[in-house]
């Protein structure tokens, strides 16, 4: 074993599997970006890809990525941190693996379906084999299937390593966690003619995904990583994590009313969908306060800089993103006239990469570090770390310079389209073709080039990060000394 | 030594995190029968698919303070009058196509999916469509060729060719019919709709 080289054998069998996991996730990352691009473009361009990558094929292609890079990064995670959790060697690896190679596989084939197929006539064939046309979850029926197989399979390996080895708060709001994330796919498998239905159980996935079953997630996680990163104590950890847990599902489940406004349901949603997403933000504050909180009780001084900065930049970015942009739009009399607007696209980035985006480049660097055999990641690293931190400022200042753009654009069609014009074919069009709203859609692809450079940046980091150190990790308990 | 308040211990809050979770998901649950049951086809807010079989309006509402739409008289899509399985199997045929194509992928539907194109929610109730004369027509040769019946106005954005049949077309034009029916609370506000017989 030599420091500062990508050794597998540094890594338990769970964490080779979650390294894979980080791998596709990287590349998916990319994919979108790349996609995204070509969608910006096509508003300011509509001649770009047109027939041939329509905006259409590019936005699926961009958003899909999304959620799937996502799933695959907390997948990884989660394999990461079983063992050390649950004291003992993962069960099924195995199987794991070999879901791991079906899952990719099934994305690969899906993805291509995407690019060269793109759409199917008017058949239900074409929602098992071609697309499903709604929006995140467009993968096809059969896709679907092998999903939810691939999933239980990742199931098994955590739940029955937890119950081999032994059990711990995390793990246990883990686990109900990871019940809840697959039960709510299967609420996005089926096929409806009544619009309106089809619509409440399509957000039952994605509310209920990224406002509630994923912020658990990711509160599992966050508790982990400052377990590990910092050295802080696991009780006070545990207890805010169910005060967390708490707040989010107490406000997350009925705030799913936010998005029953106008899809036909029942005037009552106006009430408890207001005021439960109103309350969502209360949460987040909670997690940005214990974040920021437990690194200035340890000065900061930490084992891993890369990933307790994007650890921070993850609990601000939960909260402005998710919680002060989600807010902003959150109460019907606003909504009324956000609905559907570049005003939900300024929210809906910077809520996904400030929430979610985030913490998973933290578990990749935290990732890393063990892989190049518990490699030094502490201040003062080579060349000053400007990789990961330019990386790190690039990425956030082209996400939150695309999410202003966005709202810019977002006010715009509000006001022309929505108040004024009343959503009509002319108005949506008198909206965007309003000077405002077009420059915010050229600061969008700009600053979505500087998201592009970013995510540059950071894949070189991570490959190279590391490789030339000779300093071995510092252990969190001496961190925590050297900062008393 | 330090003791613990009630209220900053570990175990209160796995207690109270299991119990608000519990609570809200039950609630969650009867929300969605009653919802579920006034939103099945053929109910008030979401009216049967036959309704494609008459004229349908969009008025205001002065004690909701909201448009909403109105069912008026009989006014067959493509001058047929359709039996509710006919009705339903044309809506079908649309809807799955929506999804087949994409549409969602440029265009929101109810409000959500991309912010490419024009919301579809009230497209059959669009003014663009000229008169209740011109509509159907005019509808079925957009979607079979967009880009040479394209408007834009005055933007280069334009919808490309899908490769939609005609009997595909039917049923999108169909689908568009109904759910411009589905009261919406008033979403969206300001909507201007197409001149038609009955107007006041
Ligand atoms: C690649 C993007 C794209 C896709 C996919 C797409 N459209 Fe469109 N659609 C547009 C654009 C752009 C316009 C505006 C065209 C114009 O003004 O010439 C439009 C206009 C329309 C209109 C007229 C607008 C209105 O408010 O009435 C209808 C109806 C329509 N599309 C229906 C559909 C249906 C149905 C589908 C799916 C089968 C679909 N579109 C798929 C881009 C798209
Ligand atoms: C990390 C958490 C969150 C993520 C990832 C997220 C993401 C998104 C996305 C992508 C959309 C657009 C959905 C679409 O395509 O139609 C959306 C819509 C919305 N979000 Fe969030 N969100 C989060 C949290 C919140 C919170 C906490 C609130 C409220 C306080 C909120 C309020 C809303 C509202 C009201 C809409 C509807 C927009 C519309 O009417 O078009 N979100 N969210
Ligand atoms: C790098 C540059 C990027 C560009 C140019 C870009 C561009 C776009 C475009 C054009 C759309 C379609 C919006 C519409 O329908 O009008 C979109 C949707 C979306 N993108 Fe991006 N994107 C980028 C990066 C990202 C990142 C990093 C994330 C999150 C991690 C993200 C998350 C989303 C989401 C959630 C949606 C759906 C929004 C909604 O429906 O409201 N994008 N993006
Ligand atoms: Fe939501």
């Amino acid at each position: 074993m030599k420091l500062g080289v990508l050794d597998s054998s540094n890594l338990t069998g769970g964490q080779q599997l979650a390294v894979k996991y980080y791998t596709v996730a990287v590349v998916l990352f990319g994919a979108q970006i790349l996609f995204g691009l070509f969608a910006g473009l096509q508003f300011l361009a509509p001649e770009f890809g047109y027939n041939v990558l329509d905006f259409s094929v590019n936005r699926m292609v961009h958003v899909n990525a999304m959620i799937v890079w996502m799933l695959y990064g907390f997948i990884g995670a989660i394999y990461w941190l079983v063992e050390e959790e649950a004291g003992t060697e993962l069960v099924g690896l195995k199987l794991g693996n070999l879901a791991f190679w079906v899952l990719t596989a099934a994305v690969t084939v899906v993805v291509l379906v995407y690019l060269f197929v793109q759409t199917g006539p008017g058949e239900i064939e074409s929602i098992w084999f071609i697309n499903e046309g709604r929006e995140y979850i467009e993968a096809p029926r059969w896709a679907d299937i092998g999903i939810v197989v691939c999933l239980l399979v990742f199931f098994y390996n955590v739940a029955a390593t937890f119950m081999k080895g032994k059990w711990s708060g995390i793990s246990g709001v883990l686990v109900f966690d990871l019940v809840a994330v697959a039960g709510l796919y299967l609420a996005g498998m089926f096929y409806t003619t009544n619009v309106s239905v089809e619509q409440y159980w399509w957000w039952w996935v994605i509310h209920l995904w990224v406002e509630a079953t994923w912020e658990v997630l990711i509160g599992c996680i966050m508790a982990w990583g400052l377990i590990k990163t910092l050295g802080a104590s696991r009780k006070i950890v545990t207890t805010w994590l169910y005060i967390e847990v708490a707040l989010m599902l107490g406000a997350g489940i009925l705030g799913l009313g936010h998005h029953y406004f106008w899809i036909g349901t029942p005037e009552y949603w106006f009430t408890v969908g207001g005021f439960f997403s109103a309350l969502e933000p209360v949460p987040l504050v909670a997690m940005v306060v214990h974040a920021v909180y437990d690194s200035g009780v340890h000065r900061f001084k930490n084992t891993n800089h890369p990933a307790l900065a994007w650890l921070i930049a993850h609990a601000f970015g939960n909260f402005f993103g998710a919680g002060v942009f989600g807010f902003m739009h959150t109460l019907p009399q606003v909504n009324l006239y956000t609905h559907g607007t570049q005003w939900s696209s300024s929210h809906g980035h910077f809520a996904f990469f400030g929430a979610y985006a985030t913490i998973n480049i933290a578990m990749f660097y935290i990732a890393l570090q063990k892989w190049r055999g518990n490699v030094y990641m502490s201040a003062g690293l080579a060349d000053n770390g400007w990789k990961w931190k330019w990386a790190l400022g690039l990425l956030n200042m082209g996400v939150v310079g695309m999410t202003m753009a966005l709202l810019v654009s977002g006010y715009e069609q509000a006001f022309v389209e929505r108040a004024l014009g009343g959503s009509t074919w002319a108005a949506y069009f008198a909206a965007q073709n309003s000077v405002w709203f077009i420059q915010g859609m050229l600061w969008r692809e700009i600053f979505g080039l500087m998201t592009a450079a970013g995510f540059g940046l950071l894949v070189w980091d991570l490959v190279t990060i590391g490789r030339t150190e000779t300093r071995s990790m510092l252990i969190p308990a001496e961190a925590a000394k050297a900062a008393a | 030594m330090i003791t613990t308040a009630w209220w900053a211990s570990e175990d209160f809050w796995r207690k109270a995190t299991i119990w608000i979770t519990a609570f809200m998901v039950v609630v969650l649950i009867v929300l969605t029968y009653d919802s579920l049951s006034q939103i099945s086809a053929g109910t008030e807010r979401v009216p049967a698919y036959s309704a494609i079989n008459n004229r349908i309006y969009y008025r205001q509402d002065k004690s909701r303070n909201m448009p909403v739409p109105v069912i008026g008289d009989p006014a067959p899509l493509f001058g047929k009058i359709l039996s509710e399985t006919e009705a339903e199997a044309l809506v079908e045929k649309g809807k799955i196509t929506t999804q087949a194509k994409n549409c969602m992928g440029c265009h929101t539907i109810l409000g959500n999916g991309a912010y490419f194109a024009p919301d579809l929610t009230k497209a059959w109730l669009d003014p663009a469509w000229g008169s209740e004369g011109t509509r159907e027509q005019l509808m079925m040769r957009f979607l079979l060729d967009p880009p040479a019946n394209s408007r834009g106005y005055g933007s280069k954005r334009r919808m490309p060719n899908l490769g939609i049949t005609e009997e595909e077309a039917r049923g999108i034009i169909a689908f568009l019919k109904w759910m411009s029916t589905i009261d919406t609370n008033g979403f969206p506000r300001n909507f201007t709709p197409i001149a038609q017989e009955g107007d006041r």
